[in-house]
């Protein structure tokens, strides 16, 4: 069968796979968390973070566009959030979910079109810097840099956040709003800003994956959709609002499918689903604390 | 300081408060009896903003604030402590309190050593969260919550409900420091007698009506009107 070379290389793509996707999901839970939100445009914000990630690498010559774009990118995804925020997402915090699911998808393909309409409908690629191009010997298998590179990024991404949760004021104001929204009025505090600031950060990391997974897949129409399913379930089944809880659920859903691949490639894409469902009948509220 | 004239306050449809008007002056201690679904809450409520009145007229320091958002009355000097506390269960105590500070409009004010001068046992407990806090606790953290934001009225909300007797004589002591400190107190309450002890003078709500109004002494010697409304 396979050697532990291949497993232990198998898993670490797995893992590897799993940062984008916790990056990702970390920003969809913590807009959930505090603003209650379910963002289906959370994937097309992905999306718009690794086409932009293509234009900006096409601007500049060698490595430094990725690097540019790395920081750049998830800043333009920053600033479009920004904009739906104020003109569209903070009237309509009050309404019921199922109006804001309509709302978030609605959005979604309307950002879906633009994206058509500035980067064409053909498959983009994006080359990664010469840092991280290549592979390594690892436990004697190849394993390629760019993935070493996502695994050391993710628990770097992971502390970030703690630290902005619970040593930054605005961050413990999130909390809190998350649960007593209308207390956290009372205290003198503007909701609706603290609002717009927990979804633009939240954004920001939809960007920050959309750059990071630039190099490792062909960037095309419809990643978005692709990516906001599996996005939703990882932080269904982690916990909603637990930022690591989408850590948790993003490692489930990466290594199953990293080894679905390695033991029955044709279906490796239900692994995942199937560490879905049986996850979701063994904690139907999802494996870590929600704040819902 | 505040004065509440003829407020009608509704939940959906159904009519809460009918013509509430009630008058607060700066440094007095208010209280507002009542029993269960009176409609003390619901007139705190009115107040800060929460619920606000379809009809009538609250002003704050001659200012009219129907319709204000609760975030800006607060910065406006008003402090909430709401009956039920809603203290942030996963925030700390020291959190709790970060969260809500807000400069002195003068020098002064209530920085963190004051407030845990005033209620010493939140200082042994700064790291503990919210959630693991007794009831006694939890209430002494939604005043000091409250004062981190220097407000110069405060509405108090059933300050004695579920205490022990001993942290209600406790606390009895504390918001007479709190007035002593020149704030200006509303209190809704059941617990009639602490409260009288504590209080200038009174109003008697019930069933979203202003009953009765009078000084401590009045409230004290009229027991009639103490049994129809408060049945004490």
């Amino acid at each position: 069968m396979f050697g532990p070379a291949e497993l232990i290389s198998q898993l670490l793509v797995g893992i590897s796979r799993s940062m984008i996707l916790f990056i990702v999901c970390a920003g969809l839970s913590f807009v959930l968390g505090v603003l209650r939100v379910p963002n289906i445009a959370h994937g097309s914000l992905y999306m718009i973070g690794a086409f932009t990630t293509f234009s900006i690498t096409k601007m500049f010559a060698g490595s430094a566009g990725f690097w540019i774009a790395l920081i750049v990118a998830p800043l333009l995804v920053a600033v479009v959030s920004l904009v739906a925020e104020r003109a569209l997402f903070c009237h309509l915090y009050e309404r019921e979910h199922l109006m804001l699911l309509l709302f978030t998808f609605a959005i979604s393909l309307i950002l879906g079109d633009l994206v058509k309409i500035v980067w064409g409908a053909e498959y983009k690629s994006v080359s990664a810097p010469a840092l991280l191009k290549g592979s390594i010997s690892l436990f004697g298998a190849s394993f390629p840099r760019y993935n070493l590179f996502l695994i050391l990024v993710g628990p770097l991404v992971a502390i970030a956040i703690w630290l902005f949760t619970n040593k930054t004021k605005i961050g413990k104001i999130s909390r809190a709003a998350a649960v007593d929204r209308e207390m956290v009025g009372v205290l003198g505090i503007n909701v609706s800003w603290v609002f717009a600031i927990a979804f633009v950060i939240g954004c920001y990391l939809a960007g920050v994956g959309g750059a990071l997974v630039a190099p490792t897949v062909s960037i095309t129409l419809g990643m978005d959709h692709t990516l906001i399913i599996e996005a939703f379930l990882i932080v269904i089944i982690g916990g909603l609002g637990n930022m690591w809880g989408a850590l948790v659920g993003s490692l489930i859903f990466g290594i199953t499918h990293s080894f679905g691949v390695l033991f029955w490639p044709q279906f490796a894409i239900v692994f995942p689903y199937i560490a879905v469902v049986i996850v979701l009948l063994l904690r139907p509220k999802g494996l870590l604390k929600s704040v819902w | 300081m505040l004065e509440v004239e003829g407020i009608h306050t509704f939940y959906g449809l159904s009519h809460i408060l009918f013509d509430v008007s009630l008058k607060v002056d700066p440094k007095e201690v208010v209280c507002l009896l009542g029993r269960n679904g009176a409609g003390k809450t619901t007139t705190m409520k009115s107040i800060i903003g929460i619920t606000p009145p379809k009809k009538g007229s609250i002003k704050f320091k001659g200012e009219e604030i129907v319709g204000i958002e609760p975030y800006l009355l607060t910065r406006k000097g008003i402090g909430y402590i709401p009956d039920d506390r809603r203290i942030f269960a996963d925030l700390t105590v020291g959190e709790n309190l970060e969260i809500a500070e807000r400069k002195a409009k003068e020098g002064g004010g209530w920085n963190r050593e004051r407030i845990y001068g005033l209620f010493p046992a939140l200082k042994n407990i700064e790291s503990r969260r919210g959630g693991c806090l007794s009831g006694g606790e939890q209430k002494m953290l939604a005043i000091a919550r409250a004062l981190t934001g220097n407000p110069e009225f405060i509405l108090l909300d059933e300050p004695f409900e579920g205490l022990a007797p001993l942290l209600i004589l406790a606390l009895e002591d504390q918001i007479r420091k709190l007035r002593e400190a020149g704030l200006t107190v509303l209190i809704a309450e059941q617990n009639v007698r602490s409260t009288l002890r504590i209080s200038d003078r009174g109003y008697i709500i019930d069933n979203g009506q202003i009953r009765y109004h009078g000084s401590i002494e009045e409230l004290r010697e009229n027991e009639e009107v103490r049994k129809k409304y408060l049945l004490v």
